[in-house]
């Protein structure tokens, strides 16, 4: 760790496991990005091969997750209010916020959880982080398999504006991977983060109008309320989504450009904290 | 320290690869002794005591050394002697707490606590394990066969390596790591769980890859594999460097003084577990 700007005592030598400028390190990145997708696709696979229904579970748990959401606050705390066809609007909201949690809770088990990997091979460590997201993102689209029957099951009509979802998730996506990089730097040097992002994440979920319309719950609330709520990045990405796929769910040219400034802003961000930290994740 | 060591491989004809410099390296121990459940922990927190549970371990206690193109290094040792944080750290795996690792070239290393990924098959790990490493998807389909063959593990290689023996693991880890000729090899007991014709295999390997590569180190318990494949070695204990010279030099002096029966009975040569 000292001084890594000195000079090599043996002209040719260089120092071991020297954290690599920040634009050879995006090209080693590069370089692993076959890594990335067999570790992604592998690991999708394996996650769920202990069960006897195997990657059905893909598409059972959100499921289930929406009957849940729909039993709890649809009936009984009827918080259908306001919002004209809940089960797709609650539909839309499970499925795409759970991808910000996946990437959040996977992303900081990044490097912790391979630290066989870590400890074994020299390999720019975001690969790690980028893979996780990747296979979050992958759920992500195996899950539309089942989002886009219930909406249009539901009575929203087909139309061009769901072409919209694409640029919506792509954003999100970008999001998501600067979450992760940094949720795996903080997993990496603080083990406890594992019990702590579960809270984080449902606290998130709450405020993020994934089962209620944050337009109406403001609505008796002053005005700074309502500017914090939608400033929410999982609640732009939640709005993108809805309004490609749901009638009746205008999104203005604010939140699109909103989702831009999140989406470039922390990749940008959680990229450079990570690479700041490349040095440290074998000590873990 | 490193002036001399400069000096010397300057005026020496074999190109200097390695130099670890007045090297420290501490590990955070986290877990270890917790006494007393929850209210005690929460009562440590309160009280702002020293947690303990949280220790660090000094692993490596200021090593220096200097290695050259073309020498096998074996490092031999009781169990935590630093010997493998001392590889991981020639590695760049991990960062010293003190001192600086120079090395010329990507160093990489093989071991049997770098399990790589249990619940894939082997295929896919030999897949993730060079791709890790940076080869590309066509070099892997060249190399592909000639891995498995080496590892010499049959079918097992369609199962996850969860199921594999700790011996089949080891091999299939060497053959990845040993599938493209690094500039500086360190193996850390690879060798030790493999079957004496694997053993033999992956010798043939290692002299193979020090022609080609520069420079190889060897963690091993087994000191005849020293004795056979190094040309010199380094005794660690407690963190420092003993002895450091020719292998038959310093085994026998390490000998001397763990190992005092097998001297006397050659069938328990092969193995010291002290």
């Amino acid at each position: 760790m000292t001084l890594p700007e000195a000079p090599p005592p043996v002209p040719g030598l260089q120092r071991a496991g020297a954290r690599l400028p920040v634009d050879v390190y995006t090209q080693r990145l590069w370089e692993r990005r076959w890594f990335v997708a067999a570790y992604s696709s592998a690991s999708n696979s394996v996650g769920y091969e202990g069960n006897f229904l195997g990657q059905a579970w893909q598409l059972l748990t959100p499921l289930l997750n929406i009957l849940v959401y729909y039993l709890v606050f649809g009936l009984l705390l009827h918080s259908n209010r306001g919002v004209p066809n809940y089960i797709a609007f609650l539909s839309v909201g499970v499925f795409v916020f759970a991808f910000c949690t996946s990437a959040l809770t996977s992303g900081s088990r990044a490097i912790t959880g391979n630290l066989g990997l870590v400890r074994a091979l020299q390999f720019p460590r975001a690969v790690l982080p980028a893979s996780t997201t990747l296979v979050a993102f992958l759920r992500l689209l195996y899950s539309l398999l089942v989002l886009i029957p219930i909406v249009l099951i539901s009575g929203e009509p087909l139309t061009w504006h769901w072409l919209l979802l694409l640029p919506a998730l792509a954003l999100q996506a970008l999001f998501c991977l600067g979450l992760a990089f940094v949720v795996a730097r903080l997993g990496a040097r603080i083990p406890d983060m594992n019990e702590i992002l579960p809270f984080f994440s449902r606290l998130w979920m709450y405020t993020s109008g994934v089962m209620y319309s944050v337009t109406v719950f403001t609505q008796g609330h002053p005005g700074w309320v309502s500017t914090v709520m939608t400033l929410n990045p999982a609640y732009v990405y939640l709005q993108l989504a809805r309004n490609a796929l749901l009638i009746g769910n205008p999104a203005p040219v604010s939140t699109w450009l909103t989702a831009l400034a999140w989406a470039v802003g922390t990749l940008v961000m959680g990229y450079l904290y990570f690479w700041r930290g490349e040095e440290e994740y074998g000590n873990v | 320290m490193s002036e001399i060591l400069t000096d010397a491989s300057a005026s020496a004809s074999p190109e200097q690869t390695v130099l670890v410099d007045d090297v420290h390296l501490t590990y955070r121990v986290i877990g270890g002794s917790r006494r007393g459940g929850a209210p005690a922990a929460l009562r440590r927190m309160l009280l702002r005591e020293e947690n303990p549970g949280q220790r660090s371990v000094h692993a490596v206690r200021g090593v220096t050394l200097s290695a050259f193109r073309g020498e096998a290094i074996g490092l031999i040792g009781p169990n935590g002697s630093g010997k493998s944080t001392l590889l991981r750290a020639i590695a760049g795996l991990m960062a010293p707490s003190q001192g600086v690792v120079w090395t010329r070239g990507q160093a990489s290393l093989l071991g049997v606590s770098a399990a790589m990924m249990g619940a894939m098959s082997g295929e896919q790990n030999i897949v993730l394990g060079c791709l890790a490493i940076g080869m590309s998807p066509a070099e892997i389909a060249e190399e592909y066969q000639a891995i498995v063959d080496f590892a010499g593990i049959g079918d097992f290689v369609h199962l996850p390596m969860n199921t594999y023996s700790s011996g089949m693991g080891a091999r299939l880890r060497f053959a990845i790591a040993a599938a493209r000729a690094p500039d500086i090899l360190l193996i850390d007991e690879a060798l030790a769980t493999g079957d004496a014709q694997f053993r033999r295999r992956s010798e043939k390997r290692i002299l193979e890859l020090r022609e080609q590569a520069g420079t190889v180190f060897l963690v091993s318990h087994g000191l005849g594999i020293i004795r056979e494949s190094c040309t010199r070695a380094i005794w660690l204990e407690g963190g420092q460097i003993i002895l450091d010279g020719d292998s038959n030099t310093v085994v026998d002096a390490y000998e001397d003084k763990h190992d005092r029966g097998a001297r006397t009975a050659p069938a328990a040569k092969a193995k010291d577990r002290s």
